[in-house]
């Protein structure tokens, strides 16, 4: 298991021990002095550090998140890290998303569609340490390979599958195998993982660029 | 990053220090590939430190992204709900009062017509007594519910496109706004079930036929579309089911999606020419096909 980056520690909240960022609260998670409580089960990216998969980081790296939604995962991903670009196509979870980035100067939030990467290429900067992707359309593996051009040489991804969003018919597995091998063509990959019990039917990923 | 990188960034254009016209970059423009923004924007002078730059880059991004949230936000299906319905109400309201109209002017004058037209023209009288006063001051109040109901019909149909761009193409402006009316929003009609859309709109029969009185209704609002009342009774149960299948997928693709899709529209087109070609097959050989 690798360590958690600076900026995120294990800290007990009602009575176990979970992740935790620095920061002002988003959604009314508990909260113990300045830290705020990252609930796993309401973040992908969360769900992937708590089952200990293979992510390196160490804090404060400039990074991009597709699909921020309100901006919960997000908020945490502030908290440690630098320069985050934090990209979402609806309208309606950006107003939260605005809210959140109001009290962060190191977030930046777009509306702007994650299939797209020309329509947000002049705003987001070349060589980022770190790509999250959490984006519920089909096509998610094309999707992380197209915006592997904003990655450094050795720029890490980390990526959620949610199964269903790819063929709601489909056995999980099949489309898991499918999405790791489209994603090979531009990634590495370094570590694979189902997020039950947070996430039902996803898979976390993660993977260098090549 | 090259030397000679052509892109240029979203500060190109403004002013060093400043994000006045940031939204319009923000929003509309774009980059083949992303570069080593910071670093640009201090070369050029935009901003004076990399730290200078990720301050004003905030302050554009938030702002810029907040007004398009908001128009967007507004021009939403709710707001295409409440237009179709006061259309709606404008309309019925003006031929009511027309009718109301048309009895009393009718005690007044001799050449009075009925309905909204006649009372257009009886407002353009000059009136002589207090009485006809009261008579033609009703008849303006009806021209003008009746101009405010084409005015929010216009509106609709060039709302509602970009609200739902591939529903109002195969149900027309006015149908698809009364669709999402019906429904309660552009979410709620796209998570209905194709069935249910077939129907929206005659739910008196449809309640009827529940509890077993009459047969089950083959359309609703959809009926008003061409593709239902153009096409013989014998096969517009057919011809509504095919249309209310594919105004689902639209709907749906409308709300998850917003991107317009021609191949359902070809489809639905396809469907269509099948359904109305029964009926030229039916014209040598006797009777329907259900």
């Amino acid at each position: 298991m690798s360590s958690l980056p600076e900026g995120v520690e294990r800290r007990e909240f009602d009575g176990r021990e979970r992740l935790s960022t620095r920061g002002q609260p988003v959604y009314g998670e508990p909260t113990d002095g300045e830290w705020r409580c990252w609930d796993a089960g309401r973040s992908k990216l969360g769900a992937m550090l708590e089952t200990g998969m293979d992510v390196d980081l160490s804090g404060g790296e400039s990074v991009l998140y597709l699909g921020a939604a309100s901006g919960t995962t997000v908020s945490h991903v502030a908290d440690f890290a630098g320069p985050t670009y934090a990209i979402e196509f609806a309208p309606r979870p950006v107003r939260d998303l605005i809210g959140v980035a109001e009290n962060r100067s190191n977030l930046f939030p777009l509306l702007k569609d994650a299939r797209k990467p020309e329509t947000y290429a002049h705003i987001v900067e070349a060589d980022l340490d770190l790509l999250v992707q959490d984006v519920a359309t089909r096509g998610q593996a094309a999707v992380a390979v197209d915006n592997a051009q904003f990655l450094a040489a050795d720029g890490q991804l980390c990526l959620a599958i949610k199964a269903r969003s790819e063929d709601v018919t489909a056995d999980p597995e099949t489309v898991f195998e499918e999405v790791r091998e489209e994603v090979a063509a531009a990634y590495e990959i370094v570590d694979t993982r189902r997020l039950e019990p947070f996430h039902d039917d996803h898979l976390g990923v993660v993977a260098r660029k090549r | 990053m090259t030397e000679h990188a052509t892109e240029r960034g979203w500060f190109a254009d403004l002013d060093p220090g400043s994000v006045d016209g940031a939204r319009e970059a923000i929003d509309d423009g774009s980059a083949a590939e992303p570069a080593d923004w910071p670093q640009r924007a201090v070369e050029t002078g935009f901003a004076d430190s990399e730290a200078d730059y990720y301050e004003l880059l905030q302050e554009a991004t938030v702002a810029a992204t907040r007004a398009t949230v908001v128009d967007r936000e507004q021009a939403n299906d709710k707001q295409l709900l409440h237009a179709v319905r006061a259309m709606d109400d404008a309309d019925r309201t003006a031929n009511e009062l027309a009718e109301r109209l048309a009895e009393w002017a009718g005690t007044l004058f001799d050449d009075v017509g009925t309905g909204v037209d006649a009372a257009r023209q009886l407002a353009d009288r000059e009136p002589s007594t207090p009485l006809e006063s009261r008579v033609i001051s009703l008849a303006e109040r009806v021209d003008d519910l009746a101009t405010e109901a084409d005015e929010l019909r216009t509106f609709i149909k060039r709302q509602a496109p970009e609200v739902a761009p591939n529903l109002s193409e195969m149900a027309g402006a006015v149908l698809a706004a009364r669709l999402i009316a019906l429904a309660g929003g552009l979410e709620a009609l796209a998570k209905k079930p194709s069935g249910t859309v077939q129907v929206l709109g005659a739910e008196d029969a449809l309640f009827a036929h529940l509890a077993g009185r009459g047969s089950s209704p083959k359309h609703g609002i959809i009926y008003t579309h061409e593709y239902v009342s153009g096409t013989r009774p014998e096969d517009r149960g057919s011809a509504s089911r095919a249309l209310a299948g594919k105004l689902s997928i639209a709907a749906r693709i409308d709300h998850y999606s917003g991107e317009r899709r021609s191949e359902i529209h070809a489809e639905l087109a396809d469907r269509m020419s099948t359904i109305r070609a029964r009926a030229e097959g039916d014209d040598t050989s006797e009777g329907g096909d259900q």
